[in-house]
């Protein structure tokens, strides 16, 4: 009954769809109020349904229903509850019904904040993203439905693939979606400006909280799947260039290039086309990753699904998606876009540059595409069987991330319209000695030096030291305030977040630098009360046991951990053998530090008091994620900048005057 | 008789096996409760290290081609496990890195390396990059050299509202 019920749900879901994805968009056109008004009830109750369809499919996986085919394939009695909720996403079917509940969830976000905006706005937004709905509905309507019937109902399900038991698997699939499918919104707010013919920059304005919210959510995903990787896969990788992670990389590139381009377009007027292109990108590229993920041409850990009528649909939405948006692009842009007077700058301004590295990430972006669709293409003509690898994407990423990461040292220290070369060397001139001088001798401190150690470290430091720089002058030369505190304290949220963000890079390529330049590791046999030595520490082999666990039973193994003499830390590195998928796993035991991770897993027994065991030594590893964190705090302190909730609160037509001025006087 | 015998040689072997525990538990008494000081230090996982690390600095640049994206070094796989057994075999009998990645791609040709070889078919993969940043590097070349519209024109703020209005009342649009 309740697969009925849900199934249902989604019928109802998919006609409110399309009527949001048709009235509203209408009757911006014939500037028809009873149309546009259509909008928010319709979100709202595309909300409620998919959310209610969605408890639904939780509360049969919770209750076991394997009656239900998708339940029946992802489940399993034995499955703890928490995972038994995550594999509620762990398919392909509930992977789409999470991302389009994700999408009608943020269809309510923007009609709950967007009581500031023209009516007309409002509608041709949220139009635009019921059109994407419609065919997110269809697709999961017609090829991949969740509710399917599985009669006669088999007495157990095939369980949850055992890499997926995790509470990675609880919070990274939500998390990337929010995302991903954020995007959403900067596509539709791109698009409305678009039809409407204003692309200025209220429309900027108005995007960019909601964009940079998106790209805080991405963020937190892509960095939540990476350390998920680092502990669950066991050989203490963090980032693999695999295709599924490329695929959520892409619109992470673009969506950085587009909170950037935003900025300037708010602030000064420009990049407008430019601006716009990149908001089409940044879905057409979320759009593309779930097409990778989703359709199944990629045969990867991630991608379950396989079934050719799903990617050629799939495929086809991305087609009319992306193909539409472009031409409407092509169509009005030249009209709308050129039309400011605002916006000029020279070579050397903090325009140029943000445009430069905007390119370089949109090169960085390209790189990667080709790197991740080569080898299908090459495939699909039948031409070659190759493999793109790590070392491929090692060789040409890095030579197009490296010049973007020294230019967003200076950024943020240029003047807008026109900066001078000399003006900027002199005020850098601390900033560039501190960072050739650390990177010079720190890598000795650390052991041993190495040219690749001291250039990242170099570019870290740059990134830190122009941060500081920039806080500095900022405090000089304000004008308000008597005191450095005071100053502090008035200084705008959009700049404190901007610097914690560049921080929180500088911290990431600071720990990828060195975790990449001194890990270290060593594969021994230990029988028990056997040591081995790496970097400083000893592991001592205690003991093993066998554990069983609620689906899986497992070998347990007790390690202590001394460093001159001193207690470290106890390990308890596992390998598991889970009953139904009958898939044996190793669980590393991980000591994470400040300055190091200690990482050990268990391999196979070698006779009765023997195993193998791999211990690696992974030095800033946490910097890494700690650095994405910063990134994303830095993103959400920008995105509850005063601005964009004076704005809200003020009269719409005021607003929209004051808005609509362009270029903003104020600095940052 | 032959039961008789397997008894005995276990209880031997226990007894055998027992000796060097109560060796070790005495020296444990005689030097105090430093257990670490007398564990022996664990044997590398590979009988000879010198030719793992080689064989394992080749098996990292090459695919397991039973798993996804993992590499012959990383996985514990079958057949990756085979390989890097057929490997190690090779490299001991005096082959060369550059004989036994002949040797795999031979098997499998060149879906077997991570890093694609340059051929006809990845000149675009490997010029891709380039190419980009070159077209990026024109775009704004040019974008700077672009001549611009009429100079800014900043509108007061009152003068902006009449320009509103006068838009909104323009395109008969409701209020």
């Amino acid at each position: 009954m309740i697969a009925e019920l849900g199934q249902f749900l989604l019928v109802a879901a998919f006609v409110l769809a399309l009527t949001q994805g048709i009235l509203p968009l209408a009757g911006a056109v014939r500037g028809d109020a009873v149309w546009m008004s259509v909008a928010r009830p319709a979100a709202v109750g595309q909300f409620a349904f998919i959310a209610v369809a969605f408890g639904f499919l939780t509360y049969a996986f919770i209750t076991n229903d394997f009656s239900i085919q998708y339940v029946a394939s992802n489940s399993n009695t034995a499955l703890p509850l928490r995972y038994r909720i995550a594999a509620v996403w762990g398919g392909h079917e509930g992977a789409l019904l999470l991302w389009v509940l994700v999408l009608t969830f943020w269809m309510v976000a923007v009609s709950v904040f967007s009581r500031s905006l023209p009516e007309e706005m409002v509608a041709r937004v949220l139009g635009v993203m019921g059109l994407v709905s419609v065919g997110f509905l269809a697709f999961m309507l017609f090829t991949s439905n969740p509710f399917d019937r599985l009669l006669p109902a088999p007495p157990d399900g095939r369980d949850l693939n055992p890499l997926l038991q995790d509470l990675g698997m609880v919070l990274h699939p939500p998390m990337l979606y929010m995302g991903y499918v954020g995007f959403s919104v900067a596509f539709a707010f791109a698009m409305a400006a678009l039809m409407s013919g204003r692309l200025d920059a209220a429309w900027a304005r108005w995007s960019r909280p909601w964009t940079t919210v998106a790209w805080v959510f991405l963020t937190l995903g892509n960095a939540l799947g990476s350390w998920w990787a680092y502990y669950e896969l066991g050989w203490g990788g963090w980032w693999f260039w695999d295709p599924v992670e490329n695929s959520s990389f892409m619109p992470w590139l673009v969506g950085t290039a587009l909170i950037h381009s935003l900025a300037v377009t708010d602030k000064r007027g420009a990049f407008r086309n430019w601006t716009v292109l990149l908001a089409i990108l940044a879905f057409a590229l979320s759009l593309l990753g779930t097409f990778l993920v989703r359709s199944g041409v990629l045969t990867s850990v991630h991608a379950f699904a396989s079934d050719p009528r799903r990617g050629i649909f799939i495929l086809a939405l991305l087609v009319i998606i992306v193909g539409s948006s472009l031409t409407l692009f092509a169509w009005r842009a030249s009209r709308v876009g050129t039309s400011g007077t605002s916006g000029r700058f020279e070579p050397v301004s903090r325009e140029s540059m943000l445009l430069a590295n905007n390119v370089l990430l949109m090169v960085a972006t390209g790189t990667v595409m080709l790197g991740t669709l080569y080898p299908l293409a090459l495939d699909a003509l039948g031409l070659a069987k190759i493999t793109v690898g790590p070392p491929y994407f090692d060789a040409v990423f890095v030579p197009v991330i490296a010049p973007a990461l020294f230019l967003m040292g200076i950024g943020p220290i240029a003047r807008w319209k026109k900066a001078s070369l000399p003006d900027l060397a002199v005020r850098l001139r601390w900033a560039l000695g501190v960072s050739l001088v650390l990177a010079l001798l720190l890598p000795f401190t650390l052991g041993r030096w190495d040219p690749m150690v001291s250039f990242g470290l170099a570019l870290a430091v740059f990134i830190a030291a122009t941060s500081a720089v920039s806080l500095w002058e900022r405090v000089r030369h304000a004008t308000t305030g008597a005191s450095a505190w005071t100053r502090l304290a008035g200084t705008s949220r959009a700049f404190y977040g901007m610097l914690i963000a560049h921080v929180g890079v500088a911290i990431l390529v600071a720990g990828i630098t060195l975790v990449k330049g001194y890990e270290a590791e060593k594969d021994v046999r230990m029988g028990l009360g056997d040591t081995v030595e790496l970097a400083g520490h000893t592991f001592l082999l205690r003991n093993v046991s066998d554990v069983a666990g609620p689906n899986y039973i497992a070998a347990r193994a007790t390690l202590e951990v001394t460093r001159k003499g001193a207690r470290v830390a106890t390990l308890h590195p596992e390998k598991r053998r889970y009953r139904t998928q009958e898939k044996p796993m190793t669980e590393a035991a991980i000591d994470p530090g400040f300055a190091r991770d200690l990482y050990v897993t268990l391999g196979d027994q070698l006779n009765a008091t023997t195993w193998l065991v791999r211990v690696l030594y992974k030095p800033f590893v946490g910097w890494i994620w700690g650095g994405a964190l910063l990134m994303a705090l830095g993103g959400l302190l920008a995105a509850a900048d005063r601005r964009y909730r004076i704005a809200a609160r003020a009269p719409r037509e005021a607003d929209y005057a004051v808005a609509a001025r362009g270029p903003q006087p104020t600095p940052v | 008789m032959a039961e008789r015998a397997v008894e005995r040689e276990m209880r031997k072997a226990g007894v055998a096996a027992l000796v060097p525990g109560l060796v070790a538990f005495v020296l444990l008494l005689a030097f105090g409760l430093a257990g670490g000081a007398l564990a022996k230090e664990a044997a590398p996982a590979a009988d000879d290290p010198v030719l793992e690390r080689r064989v394992m600095a080749v098996a990292a640049k090459l695919r397991c081609l039973q798993c996804q994206n993992q590499s012959i070094a990383e996985s514990d796989a079958p057949l990756a496990i085979d390989l890097r057994n057929q490997m190690r075999e090779q490299m001991r009998q005096g082959k060369s890195e550059r004989d036994v990645v002949d040797f795999l791609l031979a098997r499998y040709g060149d879906f077997v390396l991570l890093r694609p070889p340059l051929k006809p078919v990845t000149v675009l993969l490997w010029t891709g990059p380039i190419l980009l940043f070159i077209a990026g590097l024109i775009a704004l070349f040019y974008q700077s050299r672009r001549p611009r519209a009429a100079p800014e024109v900043e509108l007061s703020e009152t003068e902006h509202a009449r320009a509103l209005r006068l838009l909104r009342a323009g395109s008969g649009r409701k209020p």
